[in-house]
């Protein structure tokens, strides 16, 4: 409906790994209904700036935030936020699928089940619907009780992507989701993307700058131009702007393919 | 071009067939090493089955296993105390003793800073190196009297027994646990948190289930240890050959009553003594089997 809501706002955010300073005043808003690509060189934050959108860091020991981060206006580093609805609103995607040793179906029904469903019939519709979703239902329909750990990296992820659909999140984190797959896969996910895209909002962590390209409405570049310094939010701007205009020189550089 | 690549192909090989021969070899050693821990097994099974059958066929197997009557003097060797005994103190022992290994090794693993880990897990495995005589002390001198005062009786007895081999037991599961739930890759516990679950939803539905062939390991073992575990039993269980009657009744174990008796056991008497051997091995190995069976059908439910 409205591309201009941010679904996400974040402000002047800085991130510490113990004694490491990461990220540097950042500021972003990530818009309802549509992707957001970030973009930058290895090592330069981009990774970690996702995971601090569901408070995936928490999970470090020894990590620190600083700023602001909203999600529907309301702030998700406050004292009362309960981590786990909040992540189940703000799903994750992997580099690495990370199916768990367990079947398809069970891998599809895990969130639903920990969040309480546990009628047959509801369970098998949300695994058929979160499968086809995924673009794996036809794949797989034949074999939902084998091993999840049986298929190929590229339907893994797309399990992945099943089963973080199955609880039915507001926003799809997507942590280079095509980096350990194959290129058909690849085309499938970003495929999937397209589609996801009208009831999600989508922020994706790539290095792959055709693929920011493709997929993303929105594009955010992120360089530490020195090793020892934190990363900083370097422009943001519409991706096919980004792509054909971009402000800053640096920005260029990189997209031009003159480092990184 | 060609010619360069024709030359590295051969000398490639030449180096694989070195290879190979360094592979062989190697297999061969594995093999042999492998061979010595199941020879070591199949010889000491059949020393002790050459030493302690004769007794079996003198005094009937079935009266052996079935009778309480032990006065070996007099040719009378009725076992079944014994084995009541050691059965009864190994499961109290790994009832009391596995929930609070696996508890301890979820808290080392899952929620302990990694400040508090690296003193406590030391420590944990510092436990597992203490010796069984020095647990018979802590039994004698913290244990029991306890037992004494809260259900009557001597103390000595199973509940002691219990109690001293579950704190002995401990450390072997929860080192070994550990490992095997530290081991379950991270993927799985941030694939699990991105869905909304909460840490206690993750650790039982996806890092216990991940680690549980690690876990199971480790039971077995620490009941192996509680099985064939002599010194700090013989020093708390008061050591009377009947079945207990209640907790905190004097028993005996088959790895007791052996080390009582052989200084002085000769003839049929020691003959007997292998024999209780035996059914300690086979007692053994039916708890291993037990508990992957167990564990096996958990699985496949």
């Amino acid at each position: 409906m409205n591309g201009d809501t941010f679904k996400i706002n974040v402000e002047h955010l800085d991130f510490h790994y113990g004694d490491f300073f990461a990220l540097e005043d950042i500021s972003v808003g990530i818009r309802q209904y549509a992707t957001t690509a970030f973009i930058g060189p290895s090592g330069c934050g981009k990774s970690t700036f996702l995971r601090c959108l569901n408070r995936m860091n928490d999970l470090i020991p020894e990590t620190k935030v600083e700023g602001k981060i909203t999600l529907d206006g309301n702030d998700i580093y406050a004292p009362d936020v309960d981590t786990a609805s909040l992540r189940r609103r703000v799903g994750m995607i992997f580099q690495a699928p990370n199916p768990f040793p367990m079947s398809i179906y069970d891998n599809v029904a895990y969130g639903p089940r920990i969040h309480g469903t546990t009628n047959k019939a509801q369970l098998d519709e949300i695994v058929e619907k979160s499968l086809t979703r995924a673009a794996l239902w036809k794949e797989v329909s034949g074999k939902l009780n084998t091993s999840g750990l049986a298929l190929s990296g590229g339907q893994q992820q797309r399990l992945c992507i099943a089963r973080v659909i199955a609880v039915d999140p507001e926003v799809l984190l997507m942590d280079e989701p095509c980096s350990a797959i194959d290129p058909t896969s690849i085309q499938k996910i970003e495929d999937l993307m397209d589609e996801l895209k009208s009831k999600y909002t989508i922020v994706i962590v790539t290095h792959n700058m055709q693929q920011a390209a493709r997929v993303s409405d929105w594009t955010a570049f992120f360089l530490a131009e020195h090793a020892d310094r934190p990363a900083k939010l370097i422009e943001y701007d519409k991706t096919d702007t980004m792509f054909t205009n971009p402000s800053d020189k640096r920005t260029e550089d990189y997209i031009t393919g003159r480092f990184g | 071009m060609l010619a360069g690549a024709r030359a590295a192909s051969i000398s490639q090989s030449e180096l694989e067939n070195h290879d190979v021969i360094k592979e062989r070899v190697l297999h061969g050693l594995l093999f042999a090493s492998a061979c010595v821990a199941v020879l070591g097994l199949v010889l000491i099974f059949a020393f002790v089955a050459v030493r302690g059958v004769p007794i079996f066929a003198k005094a009937g197997v079935v009266q052996m296993l079935s009778s309480t009557d032990w006065s070996p003097m007099d040719g009378r060797f009725g076992i079944l105390s014994f084995i009541v005994g050691s059965f009864a103190v190994t499961v109290g022992a790994l009832l009391l003793g596995a929930p609070l290994a696996v508890g301890a090794a979820i808290f080392l693993s899952e929620i302990a800073s990694p400040r508090v880990r690296s003193i406590v897990k030391p420590a944990v495995e510092l436990l597992a190196g203490i010796p069984s005589v020095v647990y018979g002390f802590f039994g004698v001198i913290v244990v029991v009297p306890q037992v004494r005062a809260l259900l009557g009786g001597s103390g000595f007895g199973l509940v002691s027994g219990c109690i001293v081999l579950a704190v002995m037991i401990v450390p072997t599961i929860a080192a070994i646990s550990e490992d095997a739930i530290s081991s379950v890759p991270r993927g799985f516990r941030e694939g699990s948190a991105a869905m909304g679950a909460t840490q206690w939803q993750t650790i039982k539905n996806v890092v216990l289930p991940a680690a549980r062939t690690g876990i199971v390991d480790a039971v077995v073992l620490g009941m192996g240890r509680a099985v064939g575990e002599t010194m700090a039993v013989l020093m708390v269980l008061g050591n009377a050959p009947v079945i207990p009657r209640g907790p905190s009744d004097p028993a005996s174990t088959l790895t007791s009553i052996i080390i009582l008796d052989m200084p002085y056991a000769s003839g049929d008497h020691q003959t007997a003594l292998f024999g209780i051997g035996l059914v300690l091995l086979l007692l053994s190995m039916s708890f291993v089997a037990a508990i992957r069976i167990l564990s096996r059908s958990r699985k496949a439910r």
